[in-house]
């Protein structure tokens, strides 16, 4: 069905709208990351053959469509109970259904719209029944992430419903290329992969340029360890991030677009060639767009596995065929970016914020978030953490909300001992940046960057000369080795942090680091290597003491690193059974039948396997 | 025109030149170890940092991507300057296996040159991995020593971006990155047509010429400017004189060539000059004893000129013809030629470069 | 000598992706696909075929982390050691992996060429830490104990490939 004007789309949109409304009960299974590793497409399978014979009324638009529709949708931000399941019209919030549970769903909630209370979310004495009861879903600003988890992510349908493409009808109908820039650079949107450049001076400068071809390239290669918001989006909008990038192409007379995606992410190329069909067949990509003569063509290059493409020239090197290495500047993307040409490059984020900026207005936008950071941004929070998840809050949230609020805390209510944010390109912020407003400028304040959204809370079980080492490790082996500083310099700073976790560290060590680290900062070819070393930077200003502790004392205070553990038999607790002695692979334990035993620790290789095999809970790691 | 100082110097160029190229202009010399000329800078080496003072902010960066603006103050060799150049030189230093005494490139190294400029006499870093891999040594005019590269990618980017032929290429990533051919292949099995360019353009040994193991820079008494002798191209070159023998070739900066030498320029155009086997007078056959006898000009030339006179009166000039070898200058050629007209009364001549 | 059937599989992947250079990351992924592992002489015919030499294809392949010129395994692994993961100690898990297959750091691959076993950076699926792939499907909340059964089970062939 092809849409020849914007009539048309609205038509579409009616049509769409009442075949929605016809439901009388939809069942949204979430389809993200997180859910259908816990097994969401089996619930799906079973909820579909469930349904099956409920199959009474044929919709005009989708006549696939059953009319219970059981839905594949985005990620609903609530990894940590999935597989999760949502019934309309009940809003019913069902948490870790299992396939066992779907014939007793279909039964109470789907025929007689009756809870199954067991299956909702619960938090000591509260149980939640609507997703937006719940603190984690209640405490955020969804805009990017509006429609993941709400509308299926492979119905373009339920897109242009939820009013989708009404932003670029707009653009292209009232208002100019100019206009369109205008509004962007007005809104103050800043680019949400990392460094926060404002998105309108970027288009600005690609409009001005005297070539004609030009092109619009969206940054899918979200490589932080600990981040996956792009890749949400990805899969549980994908429309949202075409129609950003379509008003882009528009507003800088571009008539090609491309996305990287990270190679990672197979169900986000998945979701993201399908729409991009179903966006063709509609006749919203392609050539003489909606009738208006516009051409905007859209494709996936998928990465094959190199984090620095997420790097602006490595990552069109990448599209272009050649080894992921940045090049030096100028001349900029904006001047010369893929094939030589002008280059509109944002991030998945920051084009998925543009269709709403168009519509409500940049004045609208900047009554969220702060004044130099307007809008919300999306984080994943993970690691030591209660909820692990997708969010989406104002920007200038503070950690406090991020983490409590929303988060619930750390997981079985340890001490909250810092959060890693931005990556292995970021820093480490502690107990005193919980109350400081979090936005692009006052992050790079506390010695970290904003970077896409990676939120890792790490709490004292986490040893922070091994996750300085962790995150050296990730990016010495990602430096593309262009670059003495970022090839050569991680090396020796890894080796380093490899030496002091393995006991072996010497105080001048200390010094080596920092001023390496100070070099590599300063002269690195590009961004990527700039930031290689924050991590050791920021870990080395807050956490020196554990620094020295292992140097000096040769004492691990998290018992992370291996060779500073001592596994010890405690003799009030051992009855002598002898297991663990019979275990040990090196004969280290000795000791009299039901006497306390003892382990030798120069014999010891600390493999752990008397820890798992005492029954007593006698041996611990000192 | 843009005017700026450069450590003082009032210094003018066109816009979009570069400080470096600013630089040299004005004869002052910024370390480069990465930079090549007509490419886009590759921007690794990192060591042409300047300190620039652009509008009142100073800031450092390479001076092979900068480019001069109004009024900038830029300074080549201020105290943080070196220290960075210090620090870029202990950091390659670090992944470079020091034998420099037994180095082919010893005392003709750039990275060498450096660090004694720099004051680095070895790395600051210790235990550190250096990559080791094996010599590839399969080319019969050069070899490549991965211990010993600092990946400036001057190589490859020669082979790629100059000589157009690609055979060699960056391979792996990062730390284990390596020059070399496709496939985990040898150099003697890729494409490589040993034009040897790659090796005039390594700034350290890590990719030498063998002939180097003969001699050391240092020890050369003399180069001299001459034009190549194979083809009609006219690639100059500098021959190396050792006690009085030529010992190497290299190429240098003609009009027509660049400092790029083919194969037969670089490794086929000066061995034979000292070559044992090299005839150095005329040669007569004594017809009883069949063997070859020294001669004096005149005795050869007399004894050629009664022989072709000879074959021209009994068969005509159609009968002879006149050949010269492209190793010869065009004057020799023309020479050639015109006696086979005149002389022969024969339009049979030609000459073989046809390259 | 690869047999005449990678060069047709490789004809018709160009195909599709048209003889151009900025073809070649394409092409080498879809390979990768069907065969696992990417045949170097099958990239040597591709990068003549699309008009790059054979230095540029190896450079770029032996760029790419995702791209090996080793065969792999059926059943390919990927235990993941993102941030997340680590912190939620993913290293036994693969550990455990590797014993129970008798594979090392260095061996990836079982002699059977049933089993690869790789660290990946992060899978994004970061709320189900410490996870694994087993051919792309993830595997959420292992321990060392899961990793040994599952291998149990896809050796048992109860796992679809």
């Amino acid at each position: 069905m092809r849409l020849d004007n914007v009539e048309a789309l609205a038509k579409c949109r009616e049509q769409a709208r009442a075949s929605i409304d016809a439901y009388t009960c939809r069942i949204l299974v979430c389809s993200g990351n997180g859910c259908m590793a816990s097994g969401a497409q089996k619930i799906y399978d079973e909820l579909s053959r469930l349904t099956e014979g409920l199959n009474q009324v044929s919709v005009e638009m989708q006549k696939d469509v059953p009319h219970i529709g059981t839905l594949k949708t985005g990620c609903q931000g609530l990894c940590e109970y999935g597989p999760l399941v949502r019934v309309e019209p009940y809003d019913y919030q069902y948490v870790k259904v299992q396939v066992e549970d779907c014939a007793e769903l279909v039964e109470e909630t789907v025929k007689n719209g009756r809870p199954v209370e067991r299956l909702f979310h619960r938090d000591g004495d509260a149980v939640y029944e609507h997703p937006m009861d719940i603190p984690f879903l209640s405490k955020q600003t969804r805009i990017v992430l509006e429609n993941c988890g709400n509308i299926d992510a492979e119905s373009i349908d339920e897109y242009i419903a939820a009013g989708g493409f009404s932003a670029f009808a707009k653009a292209i109908t009232e208002m100019t290329c100019e206009e369109v820039v205008e509004e962007i650079d007005k809104s103050g949107l800043r680019g949400r992969g990392g460094g926060g450049f404002p998105a309108g001076t970027k288009w600005k400068q690609v409009l001005r340029q005297k070539e004609k071809e030009r092109y619009v390239v969206c940054n899918g290669d979200e490589g932080d360890p600990g981040a996956f918001m792009d890749g949400s989006v990805m899969e549980g909008d994908p429309y949202k991030l075409i129609e950003g990038m379509m008003i882009a192409g528009y507003a800088v007379a571009a008539e090609n677009g491309y996305i990287y995606v990270r190679a990672e992410y197979p169900l986000s190329v998945k979701r993201l060639k399908h729409a991009i069909a179903q966006c063709e067949e509609y006749g919203l990509l392609g050539d003489n767009i909606l009738g208006t003569g516009i051409n905007f063509h859209l494709h996936i290059n998928r990465g094959a596995g190199a984090f620095v493409c997420g790097e602006g020239s490595a990552l069109t090197a990448s599209i272009e065929g050649n080894r992921g290495m940045p090049r030096v500047k100028p001349p900029r993307t904006v001047e010369q970016g893929l094939w030589a040409k002008p280059t509109v490059l944002n991030n998945v984020e920051t084009y998925a914020n543009v269709p709403k900026i168009i519509l409500q207005g940049a004045d609208w936008f900047r009554t969220i978030g702060t004044e130099g950071s307007p809008g919300t941004k999306t984080f994943s929070i993970t690691g030591a953490i209660a909820n692990t998840g997708l969010i989406e809050v104002p920007m200038g949230s503070t950690l406090r909300e991020i983490i409590y609020d929303i988060g619930g805390g750390l997981k079985n209510g340890a001490t909250f001992k810092g959060v890693q944010i931005g990556g292995p390109s970021g820093g480490c912020l502690v107990e005193e940046h919980l109350d400081q407003p979090l936005d692009f400028d006052s992050v790079k304040k506390f010695n970290a960057i904003m970077g896409s959204g990676g939120l890792v809370v790490m709490d004292d079980n986490t040893c922070m000369v091994e996750v300085a080492r962790f995150f050296m490790g990730f990016t010495q082996r990602e430096s593309c080795g262009k670059c003495g500083p970022c090839r050569i310099g991680t090396k020796r700073m890894l080796e380093i942090l490899e030496k002091i976790v393995a006991g072996n560290g010497e105080m001048e060590d200390l010094d080596t680091l920092e001023e390496t680290a100070k070099f590599i900062r300063e002269r690195s070819l590009c961004g990527l290597g700039k930031s290689a070393p924050l991590p050791v930077i920021s870990t080395l200003k807050t956490f020196r003491d554990e620094y020295i502790e292992h140097i000096v004392d040769k004492k691990c205070r998290a018992h992370v690193c291996k060779a500073m553990q001592a596994y010890v038999i405690d003799p009030e607790k051992c009855k002598g059974c002898t297991k663990c002695a019979r275990n040990c692979p090196v004969s280290a334990i000795s000791g009299n039948k039901k006497e306390a035993h003892t382990i030798d620790t120069t014999k010891c290789i600390k493999c752990g396997t008397c820890l798992e095999n005492c029954s007593f809970g006698a041996i611990y790691v000192q | 025109m843009i005017h700026l100082t450069i450590d003082g110097i009032a210094v003018e160029v066109e816009e979009g030149t570069t400080i470096l190229n600013a630089a040299r202009k004005y004869g002052i010399e910024i370390p480069t170890l990465c930079y090549l000329e007509g490419i886009l800078p590759d921007g690794s080496c990192r060591l042409c940092v300047v300190e620039v003072v652009s509008r009142g902010r100073a800031k450092i960066d390479t001076a092979c991507t900068l480019r001069c603006s109004e009024g900038d103050e830029v300074f080549t060799m201020s105290e943080k300057v070196v220290e960075s150049r210090r620090n870029s030189l202990d950091l390659l230093l670090s992944d470079h296996r020091l034998h420099c005494f037994s180095c082919e490139a010893n005392g003709d190294c750039k990275l060498q040159d450096y660090c004694v400029e720099y004051g680095v006499e070895k790395t600051s870093y210790k235990n550190m991995e250096v990559r080791e891999c094996e010599i590839d040594d399969t080319n019969k005019f050069f070899s490549y020593d991965p211990s010993i590269c600092i990946l400036c990618h001057r190589c490859v980017n020669t082979c790629n971006e100059i000589v157009g032929r690609g055979s060699i290429g960056t391979m792996n990533r990062g730390f284990q990155s390596i020059i070399g051919a496709p496939g985990g292949k040898k150099w003697i099995d890729s494409t490589c047509e040993s034009c040897g360019n790659c090796v005039q353009a390594c700034p350290t040994g890590a990719l030498s010429m063998k002939r180097r193991k003969k001699y050391r820079a240092f020890q050369a008494d003399k180069k001299v400017r001459t034009t190549c002798p194979h083809c009609a191209t006219g690639c100059q070159m500098d021959l190396i004189v050792k006690d009085n023998k030529i010992v190497d070739c290299v190429g240098a900066d003609g009009p027509s060539n660049h400092g790029l030498l083919c194969v037969k320029g670089r490794s086929g155009s000066f061995d034979f000059v000292d070559h044992k086997d090299r005839i150095r007078h005329p040669l007569i056959k004594n017809k009883e004893t069949g063997e070859f006898e020294q001669a004096t000009w005149d005795e050869a030339l007399d004894l050629v000129a009664s022989k072709f006179t000879e074959i021209k009166n009994n068969y005509g000039g159609e009968a002879l013809a006149g050949f010269a070898c492209s190793r010869s200058t065009n004057e020799d050629i023309y020479m050639l030629q015109k006696m086979v007209r005149t002389a022969f009364h024969s339009n049979n001549t030609d000459n073989c470069a046809r390259v | 000598m690869l047999d005449q059937s990678y060069y047709d599989t490789a004809d018709r992947i160009i195909e599709q992706y048209g003889k151009y250079p900025k073809s070649l990351i394409p092409i080498m992924q879809d390979i990768q696909e069907a065969y696992r592992y990417l045949p170097g002489e099958l990239l040597t015919y591709v990068a003549e075929k699309i008009g790059i030499t054979e230095a540029k294809a190896f450079s770029v392949a032996t760029f790419y982390e995702n791209f090996s010129f080793e065969p792999k395994g059926k059943y390919v692994i990927k235990v993941c050691d993102g941030t997340a993961c680590h912190v939620r100690r993913s290293m036994p898990v693969k550990e455990a992996f590797l014993k129970e297959l008798g594979l090392s750091g260095k061996k990836h691959t079982t002699d059977d060429m049933m089993f690869t076993v790789e660290t990946v950076s992060c899978l994004g699926a970061c709320g189900l830490a410490p996870a694994c792939t087993v051919n792309d499907e993830v595997h959420p909340k292992m321990s060392p104990e899961k990793a040994v059964e599952l291998i149990q089970e896809l050796r048992g062939g109860t796992h679809e490939a």
